[in-house]
């Protein structure tokens, strides 16, 4: 089960820190070249992160987010990177699903031109508008080559004309709707980012609660971040216990062939298997599943 | 011949007497007797405050050809060693040996003396920028001679090293000569190396900028040793002294190496109540310092002892119960200073008793567990932190040896790559520290265990940290950064390196 | 084929990157490159090697590179090379 816990954004014009992007732990590595690049630098970056992708071997999901292709510089990044097969291309300010459509399509022509197998690149978006939020369930199952969908932080308050709470009111619409969309096409919702790299106190907070929302991830702006997110989704030593118990119930079952699962006499729902198979996953990538069965 | 790290250590090196090859950690046994100043005598009511440097110079009998030694307790903010070589030097005494027990940025002042042959041999723990060049070209009539703390201390006192004056920077005098670090405006601490000077040199000159009534409390360097006095205006720049409390780190890699090197030491067998721990001031030492901390809190763990070079992670760990007791030979920052003036768990020590291989028994070999960094390690665990990668001194071996030989488990931390440098190659260019004598190193990429150390490899299976061969972390830093291409030496010897025990461990020679 | 007809420059200072100033020269002068850099004792040929390789494989046989190198990896300088020439040269017919 592919996990995106985190999803760490990188400046594309930055050697330093696209050299060393991989060795924190984040699930997911997002090389930008939208909004931390500055305009006379846009070629720079496209061409440090090819060559970055080219030479360096990471161990996690790579993905790429592109200038949006509206402006001068989407087209050419698509061009670009798509030689070097990212894992992932974000796209920034997803309104409606023929923008992911269209880039369904370049991805394609450019899979068949490398080689690649086809659909092996996957694409996630960043809804950012009180459009997109409405379009999100279309947006998300617009491409089979979809598995996420995320929040934009700052646009997406601006459209809304409201700015950052304590306690997140003015995300709680956006949220709720992104989550619907995303578990509706069974694709991951991944959360915006929270700037404050300082504040952690605010930054637990936040994580916790949308991990409480159903979120699968947070977008993150600073490796002192990855961990924290982690922590938060670790389940506990409780719950990875129970999770044990039922997917040895239900492998059991398996091998008796029955239909019926049950666990200390009681039936057990096939959901309940795979949020099992879920909290194992989580346990399982902080190396907490001592023993239990591996996924 | 090839000496024990499989260096070519020529049999005879003009300039060094009675050349010998390091052999292993502990395998040169010494014999003979420990040597001593000259007999001092002093009648009562005789004055010994002078009114300038250059009296005290007249007084000490300073000649051509003497050997003179200062302390670096006042890191890069020291003006004693810089003022007494300009008087020198007006007085036209030549040929000198300066044997500091460092030298720092700040002394760079002093190269017209070594131009000029005021100067012509140099015995130090380390150099840096222009005076670290200098040291490397090859200039200077006799090889400079590098030392570990523990080393100096020993070649003091066994007379290897013979100190005819030593000038001691005293931040708190009185007018009968006793001496400590701890007040004035120049306090620096502990005046741990210049404990070793003051006890073996024939003269000692005390430099101050607080001259007290007698007698002073508490003393540090006893008026027994001490011959002249002279008060000054300033022996230091408290800026350049020492810093505020340093920060930790925010820079990420630093936080994932200090974590590695903290996860290693818990699962090393090593972390148990009341185990004694040495961390270094880099910015990964004292990130770890604060992790260690975290982890002892958590596990009801308090330590016997800290040791070093002390920092502020330690003296918040000594205030709350964490450590027992501290020994303190160096100070980095004000909270350190302070705490060793307060706290009677704060303990002052000479070299001699934090290193010397050659006594009782230095404190570092009671010591568990030693956080070190490094400028290179290579594939058979060497470390290198006296060269830099054009091969020209920019740094000290400092404790270095000392503490990975002492200590139960010695960890190495360095970024695998600095800019576009590997750490982990396949040959050092200078071997500082045996590679036999450090047990794991830690990088942002990978954490290697000494193969010598099985039972540490078995310990650290369940620790949650990427745990590889030398080699692979060696291979991975060359495939971001390429094979360096060898650096080009001539045949001349510059320096030699010699190791705790006084055998030489390394030469260096001057870059083509 | 291309041809550097304007100065450019491309990269940064910082640690970790390089900055690369190409400017044109007349093509009988060929291909000079002017490094500095904190490992140049280690890494020097190398480093002008990919300089090298990057003006060959753009097929540009006259350039005056000036790089000031702050410990950047194979990858960087490829980079930045490419940026730099997109930023100054133009195609001609061979």
């Amino acid at each position: 089960m592919k996990l995106r816990r985190t999803m760490m954004f990188v400046p594309g014009n930055n050697p330093g820190m696209l050299i060393n992007a991989g060795i924190y732990g984040a699930d997911t590595i997002i090389f930008d070249l939208e909004d931390s690049v500055a305009l006379s630098e846009k070629d720079a970056a496209r061409h440090l992160v090819y060559n970055a992708m080219k030479f360096i071997h990471y161990s996690c999901e790579v993905a790429v987010r592109i200038n949006h292709i509206s402006t001068p510089f989407g087209y050419k990044d698509l061009e670009t990177i798509l030689a070097v097969k990212p894992d992932l291309i974000r796209l920034p300010k997803a309104e409606t699903a023929v923008d992911i459509e269209e880039i369904d399509e370049l991805i394609t022509a450019a899979e068949i031109k490398h080689g690649f197998l086809p659909g092996s690149i996957n694409m996630m978006a960043a809804i950012e508008t009180a459009k997109g939020i409405r379009n999100a369930y279309d947006i998300a199952a617009a491409s089979p080559r979809m598995v996420a969908i995320a929040i934009g932080g700052e646009d997406y308050l601006a459209d809304l004309q409201t700015s950052r709470t304590k306690d997140g009111k003015e995300f709680f619409a956006g949220r709720g709707q992104l989550i619907l969309a995303a578990r509706e096409a069974g694709i991951h919702a991944i959360d915006t980012v929270f700037g404050d790299v300082n504040n952690e106190e605010d930054f637990i907070a936040e994580t916790t609660r949308i991990k409480e929302m159903g979120f699968d991830g947070k977008s993150v702006v600073n490796p002192r971040q990855i961990n924290i997110v982690h922590e938060i989704y670790t389940p506990t030593e409780k719950e990875i216990d129970h999770a044990q118990r039922v997917i040895s119930a239900y492998e059991e079952s398996l091998t008796r062939k029955s239909g019926v699962v049950s666990l200390n006499g009681k039936m057990i729902d096939i959901p309940v298997v795979k949020r099992a198979q879920r909290t194992l996953a989580y346990a399982n990538a902080v190396g907490k599943n001592e023993g239990g069965t591996t996924l | 011949m090839m000496n024990g790290v499989g260096r070519e250590i020529p049999e005879s090196i003009v300039g060094i007497k009675n050349v010998k090859p390091y052999i292993g950690p502990f395998s040169y046994v010494p014999t003979g007797r420990l040597t001593g100043s000259a007999i001092k005598v002093n009648k009562p009511r005789s004055e010994k405050v002078l009114a300038s440097i250059e009296q005290a110079i007249e007084a000490s009998g300073l000649k051509d050809g003497m050997t003179i030694s200062f302390h670096h307790h006042f890191r890069n903010g020291d003006y004693v060693l810089n003022m007494v070589m300009a008087v020198i030097a007006k007085k036209g005494i030549k040929d000198l040996t300066l044997a500091p027990s460092s030298l720092n940025t700040i002394n760079e002042e002093i190269i017209p003396y070594i131009e000029q042959g005021v100067i012509i041999a140099v015995e130090t723990s380390g150099a840096r920028g222009k005076l670290g060049q200098l040291l490397t070209s090859g200039k200077l009539s006799k090889p400079t001679i590098i030392r570990s703390h523990g080393g100096r201390a020993r070649a003091i006192e066994c007379g290897e090293l013979h100190i005819d004056v030593a000038f001691i920077g005293a931040p708190a005098c009185d007018t009968y000569g006793n001496i400590n670090g701890v007040e004035g405006k120049s306090a620096c601490g502990s005046l741990g190396y210049a404990m070793v000077d003051a006890a073996y040199a024939d003269k000692v000159v005390a430099i101050t900028d607080h001259l007290v009534p007698y007698p002073l409390f508490p003393i540090s360097i006893p008026q027994t040793q001490v011959d002249y006095i002279v008060p000054v205006e300033a022996i230091g720049d408290p800026k350049g002294i020492a810093s505020g409390a340093l920060r930790i780190s925010k820079d990420p890699r630093e936080l994932l190496i200090a974590q590695y090197a903290t996860t290693a030491i818990e699962h090393s067998g090593y972390f148990k109540q009341d185990y004694s721990i040495q961390l270094g001031s880099g910015g990964a030492s004292l990130a770890a310092a604060r992790f260690l901390k975290g982890k002892m809190q958590k596990q009801g763990i308090t330590a016997s002892f800290g040791l070093g070079g002390v920092t502020a992670p330690f003296i918040e760990m000594l205030e709350e119960g964490l450590i027992k007791a501290v020994y303190d030979v160096q100070d980095f920052d004000i909270p350190s200073i302070e705490s060793i003036k307060k706290n009677r768990n704060h303990q002052e020590m000479s070299a001699a008793f934090y290193a010397n291989p050659h006594n009782g028994g230095p404190i570092v070999n009671q010591l568990d567990v030693v956080i070190l960094s490094a400028t290179e390690v290579d594939v058979n665990f060497n470390v290198n932190v006296i060269t830099d990668s054009n091969g020209v001194i920019m740094g000290a071996v400092g404790g270095h040896q000392d503490t990975a030989a002492g200590a139960a488990l010695s960890i190495v931390v360095a970024p695998l790559l600095r800019g576009r440098l590997p750490m982990v190659i396949d040959q050092v260019h200078t071997v500082c520290t045996p590679g036999e004598t450090v047990d794991i190193i830690v990088t942002e990429r990978g954490v290697a265990v000494n193969p010598l150390r099985a039972d540490l490899k078995e310990n650290l299976k369940a620790a949650n940290i990427p745990l590889m061969d030398i080699e692979e972390l060696r291979n991975i830093a060359y495939e971001f950064a390429g094979k360096p291409d060898p650096i080009e030496v001539s045949d001349k010897i510059a320096a030699v390196v010699e190791y705790r025990d006084g055998t030489l461990i390394d030469v260096i020679r001057p870059t083509a | 084929m291309l041809q550097i007809i304007q100065p450019s420059q491309a990269g940064t200072v910082e640690s970790n990157d390089i900055l690369i100033i190409l400017t044109p020269v007349s093509a009988d002068k060929g291909i000079h490159v002017e490094l500095t850099s904190p490992v140049l004792k280690k890494y020097g040929r190398q480093i002008k090697n990919v300089i090298q390789e990057v003006l060959r494989e753009q097929g540009i046989d006259a350039v005056h590179v000036a790089a000031n190198d702050r410990g950047a990896l194979d990858c960087t300088i490829r980079a930045r090379m490419m940026t730099a020439i997109d930023r100054a040269a133009e195609e001609v017919l061979g």
